[in-house]
């Protein structure tokens, strides 16, 4: 539950939120999401109020990145990245050069339910290769990948942030997120207690 | 970057669910033989009376049909799991659409179920000869797209909640009822002759309801799901 945040995310910044479990970082993700509408306040994404009509166009410009890949588990890997692609207008061209790149070349074709937690993280980058959006969302990004894949999250932040997006981390451990960001928040019982930098 | 529209994005989503049917089997490999062994056991229970076996034949088709179609229209693999319910969502993928795209594919579904359990029951029941029967046809398909439809709407409704199973058949069940009752006054009036248009035209209508409910309220049911 958030208490009390005012926070505004610009083009090209990376902002990280650090707190305790239960702080409300990953509720102010959804918020942000679009996910959940707040009850109280007002968030805007893209100019667009939360909750309110406009909120497709604005999905359509964001990526999320939680806890669980949202992968069909009867269809290859490469299927549910093309259906992502069709569906998100993005197209299924650069697909399997895609999954070259996130180091899943030789795996492609193994169904979602015959692989790894880290194999299906992958594709949840892969999405963010192929969407391109403008502004992503990472709720403990560097959980469940192994080392070699932990500079997908690099890639993935640099990339939209080269494009003008913006970025929004959260994460209860900071160290591997911190480099990453240009402003740090803090988050405590649902309140923004500490900012840091540009933003 | 061109956004699908809402047909292709139905079609994306019916494509989808065909292609984990195909994979997972669950209606095609498990509930259409259940249906077929089903309308099996009855003679069994009756025994060889043969008038008898020819006039509850087309009933006990369309009661299979009907029991037997629920199980297929809120199968699990017809079900998203939240993630999938959220990428969906943030794909921009307009929930109507995705009501459209899955009753297609149960629509697929039942009528495939359907056409293997009319040679059992002809086979077993031997109903006799009908002069319109390929009005039988347009009942088939009427009742396989209503059946489709009241089925992913009511899993529209019950969508993550704790008692989905018990609670879907609850509401499938009542809506499916003028369904089957048309379809088996159809039945009748093709045997003895009468007309069977009133029928037809209220399975008809109520596909047309049932669709027009599915499509209105998909965005709203879809919101409180996520």
């Amino acid at each position: 539950m958030l208490r009390s945040v005012d926070l505004v995310v610009n083009p090209g910044e990376a902002v990280g939120v650090i707190g305790p479990n239960g702080s409300g970082k990953s509720t102010l993700l959804r918020i942000l999401a679009t996910l959940i509408r707040p009850t109280v306040g007002s968030a805007r994404v893209f100019g667009i109020e939360v909750g309110t009509d406009g909120m497709v166009a604005a999905r359509r410009r964001l990526t999320l990145l939680g806890h669980h890949p949202g992968l069909w588990g009867e269809l290859t890997l490469i299927e549910n990245l093309s259906l992502v692609g069709r569906l998100s207008g993005a197209g299924t061209e650069r697909v399997a050069e895609i999954l070259e790149q996130v180091g899943l070349g030789g795996a492609m074709r193994r169904r979602a339910d015959h692989s790894s937690h880290g194999m299906q993280r992958r594709v949840d980058f892969a999405r963010v290769l192929l969407t391109q959006p403008d502004l992503l969302l990472l709720d403990e990004a560097h959980a469940g990948l192994d080392s070699a894949a932990q500079a997908l999250v690099e890639v993935s932040v640099t990339g939209v942030k080269n494009r003008g997006g913006a970025v929004v981390l959260v994460s209860h451990e900071p160290d591997r997120m911190l480099p990453l960001v240009d402003t740090t928040c803090e988050l405590r019982g649902g309140t923004l207690v500490a900012k840091s930098g540009p933003g | 970057m061109t956004e699908p529209g809402f047909w292709r994005q139905a079609g994306e989503i019916a494509r989808k669910d065909l292609m984990i049917e195909g994979r997972a089997g669950e209606a095609l490999y498990i509930t259409v033989p259940f249906g077929a062994v089903a309308l099996m056991l009855i003679p069994l229970a009756i025994g060889t009376d043969k008038p008898l076996l020819a006039t509850v034949g087309p009933g006990l088709f369309l009661a299979v049909a009907l029991l037997f179609g629920m199980l297929v229209a809120f199968r699990q693999t017809a079900t998203d799991t939240p993630p999938q319910r959220e990428l969906l969502a943030l794909l921009g993928t307009d929930p109507a659409a995705k009501f459209v795209g899955r009753a297609a594919t149960s629509m697929l579904l039942l009528l495939a179920f359907q056409i293997v359990l009319v040679p059992v029951t002809v086979l077993l029941y031997n109903p006799g000869r009908m002069d319109r029967w390929p009005w039988l046809l347009v009942v088939i398909v009427l009742l396989a797209s209503g059946l489709s439809l009241v089925g992913t709407l009511a899993g529209s409704v019950t969508v993550g909640l704790k008692t989905r199973s018990t609670l879907t058949p609850l509401l499938v069940a009542p809506l499916s009822m003028p369904m089957l009752l048309a379809a088996s006054q159809v039945v009748e009036a093709l045997r003895n002759g009468s007309s069977i248009l009133v029928w037809i035209l209220l399975l008809m209508t109520i596909d047309i309801a049932m669709a027009a409910i599915g499509v209105s309220t998909a965005n709203p049911l879809e919101e409180s799901s996520i």
